[in-house]
């Protein structure tokens, strides 16, 4: 019988024939965590009895979230995770290095064809370049941590095939905000995506990110492409390890095919409160907005920041909102600095955090006030995510964004293109 | 494993619960003593939550319940309110994980007719809600056998204790 990409992976890694809803145990190449997310492993790793994690170079924690730290309760776990890292002799990404979901990639952590394991649920976005890479909670990294290994069952896939050309003022994340407006917050739970078709192939690979970073939120378990020339490419500039791609067979067994064409596609927005609660542009624009924010795992990524940059260029954010930019991770931040890029965005009026997660999760620069609309890069509108539940919380394209800012409304970035 | 207690209903919104909304950012990166993230629990959709909350209550909602983030505070915070399970329609997979690694039974059936308040006797052996108030009977889908030795051993940090590694 054929495989998914989900069912190779899951074999390769358990020596076993795994097909859709066997339960195997794996063998992990990667593990991550994150400063919201490290300070319970820790916890767990110490209940275990543990007293050294399986494999140092295997493991990193990034101090991302809270980043450098906005109060002493953030500090205390800081400090908890700084020891651990040095006790352990694992990699640490401490503060300002980045997001986990960029840095993973980006410093080579992870090729084609590899099994990793995340304390955050974003860490499904390494799909992109075919890794089998899965959010977890805390204590099922600790148990990774000593053992290497974790349980998994082995899901079915739901194919997503685009087709169609991408007209102007259309970005990834339109396309993958559409996809979870279809098929909704738990349309794909349990469920690993299997994305392809001629946009993708056509799209980079910093573009396929944003799509594979928000397969959790529709619920999905992993985001998988399959790895082509310029994904391979791209994982040879960043790494040493040696890939070992997957591609389904053509008798693989899925659960559905979802086919999407993109050609008639308006820029698309995620309205407040759910991620799911999407609509064309149209239905929204001219909504207020008191804050944007470029950046985060979703959109903070070099590609992103030049979009932004070229319709920004020359003109103002809107004295009626603030622009916030986050870039996702020091090198990219070091990049835009080198091509003009910051300076655009600065001189525009954008205010540059630290690279990390930025306001996102809501613990620090720049929490929106009551009553507040905030059009963000970012991945989630639920209530009360970047700090206040009482602010509104509307995602879209870096381009829809950036149109916003000079409007200081919701504006449709086609006209600036 | 037969469990009692009062059904409590987050006010608001039963659906798509995100565990943003169980536990909110602003309190899971600095508070770490998981007594008083507790206090917390829900309070973004239903601030009287943790008030109305005894001891061996249960958490009652939707479809898809614990989406978003990984964040295991959201179970931990759930475990330290006292509840003793979640009755869900259906939930989201991270979430349904992390609550058998902390040993708190996460039960899917059909929760239309429980309202809050509710005096309900939940038999894992024998698969059945009792709702005691209404005199209704809920049927419970069996526990998948991994979930079962999890809870079996009292939660992910015992099992390996138990075992030194997976032993499912």
């Amino acid at each position: 019988m054929g495989k998914t990409i989900a069912e190779k992976i899951l074999s390769n890694h358990s020596k076993t024939e795994a097909h859709a809803g066997d339960i195997v145990i794996a063998d992990l190449d990667f593990l991550i965590g994150q400063d919201g997310t490290s300070g319970i492993a820790i916890d767990s790793f110490r209940k275990m009895d543990a007293k050294k994690v399986f494999d140092p170079k295997k493991i990193a924690i990034i101090i991302d979230h809270s980043a450098p730290s906005p109060n002493e309760g953030v500090s205390a776990i800081h400090k908890k995770i700084r020891e651990f890292s040095k006790e352990q002799g694992i990699t640490l990404y401490d503060i300002g290095c980045g997001v986990c979901h960029q840095l993973t990639p980006e410093q080579g952590h992870c090729v084609p064809g590899d099994l990793v394991i995340g304390a955050d649920s974003h860490t499904c976005t390494y799909g992109a370049i075919n890794v089998f890479s899965t959010g977890i909670g805390s204590t099922d990294l600790a148990a990774g941590w000593i053992s290497g290994k974790l349980w998994f069952k082995v899901p079915e896939t739901l194919k997503v095939v685009y087709k169609g050309k991408m007209p102007k003022g259309i970005y990834s994340k339109d396309l993958v905000l559409n996809l979870i407006g279809k098929i909704g917050a738990d349309g794909a739970t349990y469920l690993a995506l299997e994305i392809g078709g001629a946009p993708i192939d056509e799209m980079s690979v910093d573009a396929r990110f944003t799509i594979s970073n928000m397969a959790i939120e529709c619920g999905a378990k992993a985001g998988l492409m399959r790895a082509d020339s310029k994904a391979i490419e791209w994982v040879k500039k960043h790494s040493k390890k040696k890939p070992n791609p997957q591609e389904a067979d053509q008798d693989a067994k899925y659960k559905e095919v979802v086919e999407i064409d993109v050609a008639k596609l308006e820029p698309q927005i995620a309205k407040p409160h759910t991620v799911d609660n999407v609509c064309p542009i149209s239905e929204v624009l001219g909504t207020p907005i008191q804050q944007g924010y470029i950046g985060t795992c979703t959109n903070g990524r070099l590609e992103d920041f030049h979009i932004a940059a070229k319709i920004l260029k020359g003109k103002k954010v809107s004295k009626d909102c603030r622009l916030i930019i986050a870039p996702a991770s020091k090198e990219i931040l070091m990049d835009m600095i080198r091509d003009g890029t910051l300076q655009i965005l600065l001189e525009a009026g954008a205010v540059s955090v630290t690279p990390g997660c930025g306001p996102c999760v809501g613990t620090h620069n720049g929490v929106p006030s009551d009553g507040e609309n905030v059009i963000s890069t970012a991945n989630r509108n639920f209530k009360g995510r970047m700090g206040n539940p009482n602010a509104f919380i509307y995602l879209a394209s870096p381009a829809t964004v950036a149109a916003s800012m000079i409007e200081g409304r919701i504006a449709d970035p086609r006209k600036y293109l | 494993m037969k469990l009692t207690g009062k059904a409590r209903i987050p006010k608001k919104q039963i659906d798509d619960i995100n565990t943003d909304y169980i536990i909110s950012g602003r309190y899971k990166f600095k508070i770490q003593d998981p007594n008083e993230l507790a206090k917390h629990v829900m309070e973004d959709l239903d601030p009287e939550f943790y008030s109305r909350l005894q001891k061996g209550d249960f958490l009652v909602a939707g479809k898809n319940f614990g989406c978003g983030s990984s964040r295991e505070q959201a179970p931990q915070a759930i475990k330290y309110a006292g509840i003793s399970a979640v009755l869900a329609k259906s939930f989201a997979r991270i979430f349904y994980r992390n609550c058998f690694n902390l040993g708190i039974p996460a039960i899917e059936c059909d929760t239309s007719n429980i309202a809050e308040g509710d005096e309900l006797e939940v038999d894992l052996d024998a698969g059945v809600i009792k709702n005691k108030t209404k005199n209704q009977e809920i049927k419970i889908a069996p526990l998948p056998p991994t979930m079962q030795t999890l809870l079996a051993d009292g939660g992910l940090v015992e099992h390996f204790k138990k075992h030194g590694g997976f032993k499912l």
